[in-house]
């Protein structure tokens, strides 16, 4: 038996690390010693050693998820701030590199966006956040994929006005708490977490430790996403993991999980190579954005959205069970290539095969027909609509 | 188990009457997690040693599962194409992959003892 996934979840496929990391030593979070007790198996991702699964394996943390709560530690993470003299300056800054209304953020808010090549290729995710701290107004929070944070904060540097600065957060651990109980578990310790929205963030205390939360999270699930010191991170660890909904989760259900949501992953869905309007993510570039410009790849980005995209990211379903990976091929009825599936696998909710990839325009439409080609034999599949499974985001009023 | 013979690549070989059932040990599948899919092989196919012979997946993976001796496949277990999880409950019993009939039954003796084997996977986990 010989395992022929060197591209499967999770990995990171070399274009995405930097060429001197796989060689350093893995590095660790704060929480390793936890995922170790509870008898996690690693794998090295994005130069950390993550937890992969727990005893429990990736379904039984997949459905745990869907259906209470799952744990995360997501440390490895980029975190930083951005300081400015004012919001203004520092949303400023940030939307020369980003085609998201930052500026137009509310205290207390976050949003999703990426950072652009001078083509308009997706050089990263990240989610954006903005202090609602008195005295914190120039104030940005930044969290950046793993396997990029070192380039990011780079680019991002190499880019900023003498008035604004990128403080890297290297001693902040982060956590990701998903699933329909996630907001009962935590106001057992966070009363008031009840009101806040999706795509929030507020301070707490949790006795000694500070935690700062954000409604949000990538599983699709409702959920919270908390950053907190790395030396009080294993005290917030122990208070979560003790609660008798929560079960920790590997990377492993966490790909699951995103992938059933139709979330895309950085480099595997999106890439430096592709854009913003191609990977679907057209909603998150607003009117203003749309009509002002000034982002890097500005120009090929709103022919795109005023023309349509040469191909698109989609969902695929197979019709039979056999689950088609990252890198098989998508080809028409006639066995004529028209795309390829970015990222792929068992869909645990769905209970079958799902899959996302980039199709040629013409075969976007949900419902047409296509194949999709495992082991050199040609599967019936079916581009559908994302997500897979329906998001449960908590959004209010 | 006795008369039970492994590879390298995780596979058992067990001679059951003429016929060799062949599957992926216990320690395989505990390394693969929760198996989601298995492919198998037509029966009356010919394998060579070393052949692919089937494919399992994972939720996170698809792996190979090689022949471990020249043989016919006289039979292929059905109950893996709806319940693959099988697999993970009993590797090396009613998760079974194959059945071959061998070219050469005395080749077994060329595959590792399951005393050979624990030490092997010790030597590789």
């Amino acid at each position: 038996m010989t395992d022929q996934s060197t591209t499967d979840q999770p990995s990171d496929r070399p274009t995405d690390a930097p060429a001197a990391e796989p060689r350093q030593p893995l590095r660790q979070t704060p929480l390793h010693a936890r995922h170790a007790a509870r008898g996690a198996r690693f794998v090295g991702f994005a130069g950390y050693e993550m937890p992969v699964q727990y005893p429990a394996g990736i379904l039984a943390e997949h459905a745990h998820t869907r259906t209470k709560a799952g744990l995360f530690d997501i440390s490895h993470m980029g975190q930083a701030f951005l300081l400015g003299p004012d919001h203004e300056t520092t949303a400023r800054a940030l939307e020369a590199l980003v085609p998201a209304d930052i500026v137009g953020l509310k205290p207390g808010r976050l949003r999703y966006t990426q950072l652009l090549n001078d083509e308009g290729g997706i050089l990263d995710d990240l989610m954006v956040t903005r202090s609602d701290e008195p005295g914190e107004d120039g104030v940005l929070m930044l969290v950046v994929n793993a396997a990029n944070k070192a380039a990011d904060f780079d680019r991002i540097e190499r880019h900023l006005p003498d008035a604004v600065r990128l403080m890297r957060a290297d001693h902040r651990a982060l956590l990701a708490l998903q699933g329909p109980t996630a907001a009962e578990v935590l106001a057992r310790h966070l009363p008031g977490i009840a009101d806040m929205v999706f795509l929030s963030a507020k301070s707490f205390r949790i006795g000694r430790i500070e935690v700062f939360v954000s409604r949000s999270g990538y599983t699709g699930e409702d959920g919270f996403e908390l950053s907190a010191r790395a030396d009080r991170v294993v005290e917030l660890w122990d208070i979560l993991s003790a609660d008798r909904d929560v079960m920790p989760a590997g990377l492993g259900a966490r790909d699951s999980l995103r992938l059933e949501a139709g979330l895309p992953l950085h480099g595997h869905d999106i890439d430096a190579a592709t854009t913003p309007v191609e990977a679907g993510l057209a909603w998150s570039i607003p009117p203003r954005r749309r009509a002002e410009g000034g982002f890097p790849g500005a120009e090929r980005i709103l022919k795109e959205i005023a023309e349509g995209p040469a191909r698109l990211r989609v969902g695929l379903l197979p019709e039979d069970r056999a689950p088609a990976r990252e890198g098989a091929e998508i080809v028409d009825t006639e066995d004529r290539p028209v795309g390829t599936v970015t990222s792929g696998g068992f869909g645990p909710s769905v209970g079958g095969p799902v899959a996302m990839g980039y199709v040629n325009r013409r075969f976007a439409e949900p419902g047409t027909p296509v194949k999709l080609m495992v082991r050199g034999k040609p599967l019936a599949a079916r581009v559908v609509a994302l997500p897979f499974v329906p998001h449960r985001y908590v959004r209010g009023v | 188990m006795p008369n039970t013979r492994y590879t390298k690549e995780h596979e058992w070989v067990r001679l059951e009457g003429d016929a060799a059932v062949v599957g992926i040990t216990d320690y395989a599948q505990t390394q693969l997690g929760d198996v989601v899919y298995v492919e198998l092989p037509a029966v009356g196919a010919t394998l060579e040693k070393g052949a692919e012979a089937a494919v399992v997946e994972s939720v996170k993976a698809a792996s190979e599962v090689y022949a471990p001796l020249a043989g016919e496949v006289v039979a292929v277990n059905d109950r893996l194409v709806d319940a693959p999880g099988l697999v993970n409950e009993d590797a090396e019993g009613r998760g079974w992959f194959i059945k071959l009939k061998l070219n050469d039954p005395a080749a077994l003796e060329t595959l590792m003892t399951a005393d050979q084997y624990r030490l092997y996977i010790e030597t590789v986990s």
